[in-house]
């Protein structure tokens, strides 16, 4: 199991090694957007993903969402969990089923470092941002908004406020006749991602541009 | 001599006794789930229509948009 464990990270540029291992950062939904996003920060071997979520799966989650048809009709946070462990089992990941509110943000998410917004609903994204800003107004949170439909990546872009980020084109809503899809929420979850080790790795200047790639 | 204020680095005319609410009007902002910062600070919504925003203020507006 070490031996696998210093192999799992052997691509890794070694300065990056123990930000990994130490950084906690926990993702508030595991649907379309957290699942996307746990998977990728576990495949980095992010130390710890703290994950909250209420939901069960459903079939029609499947066109975007991070889980298999024979997972239909369990928790959204057990069946990730799950996964996440096939993936690497050297990460910790703490799985909260709960319905995160304005009186328990602080409890579940307020040991990581930083804080994914992965809802579906816009009062809820609302909600937890200020909720966050006002709780902990030094630790980032990256948010998500706008990601329906397919096609346009030209405008899905980043806004930065202050320690506040928004990943997406802030215009395409889920409605009717636009539902979200699997190419663009997985582009705007991993610009979430992407972004969080940006914030993670921003006091080592090796970061962002390795040319020793192999 | 005009003074303006930014809204997400637009610039926008100040005017006296200008609130939250006037400045979602001019930039025709109809989202109704917004975050709105004025230099750094979280307004929330119940203050929309008497926030008075300061000359030269830095205005930030997200909107929240469902879908995840």
């Amino acid at each position: 199991m070490k031996e696998s464990r210093s192999a799992f990270f052997a691509h890794h540029d070694p300065a990056l090694i123990d930000k990994i291992r130490k950084a906690v950062v926990s993702i508030a939904g595991a649907g379309g957007l957290g699942s996307n996003v746990a998977y990728s920060l576990a495949r980095v071997g992010i130390g710890k993903l703290i994950i909250a979520d209420f939901d069960i799966i459903e079939i029609s989650n499947l066109n975007r969402q991070q889980y298999f048809i024979d997972q239909v009709g369990q928790l959204k946070v057990d069946a990730l969990k799950h996964n996440l462990g096939k993936i690497q089992p050297f990460s910790e990941y703490i799985m909260h089923n709960i319905k995160i509110d304005e009186d328990n943000i602080s409890q579940i998410f307020g040991e990581a470092d930083l804080l994914i917004e992965a809802f579906d609903k816009a009062v809820m994204k609302k909600m937890l941002i200020e909720k966050w800003i006002s709780l902990f107004p030094d630790k980032p949170v990256i948010c998500a908004s706008g990601l329906a439909g397919y096609g346009r990546n030209d405008i899905i872009g980043i806004q930065k406020i202050d320690n506040l980020y928004i990943c997406g084109d802030q215009i395409s809503e889920t409605s009717g006749s636009i539902s979200p899809m699997a190419p663009r929420v997985g582009i705007v979850a991993n610009m979430q991602a992407n972004l969080a080790l940006e914030i993670l790795f921003q006091d080592i200047s090796a970061g962002s541009c390795n040319e020793n790639i192999d | 001599m005009k003074i303006l204020i930014k809204v997400n680095d637009n610039p926008l005319e100040w005017e006296k006794n200008m609130t939250i609410d006037t400045i979602l009007k001019k930039m025709k902002y109809s989202f109704k789930m917004l975050v709105v910062k004025v230099n750094g600070e979280l307004v929330k919504k119940s203050e929309f229509g008497n926030f008075i925003i300061p000359e030269e203020a830095d205005v930030k507006v997200i909107h929240l948009i469902s879908g995840g």
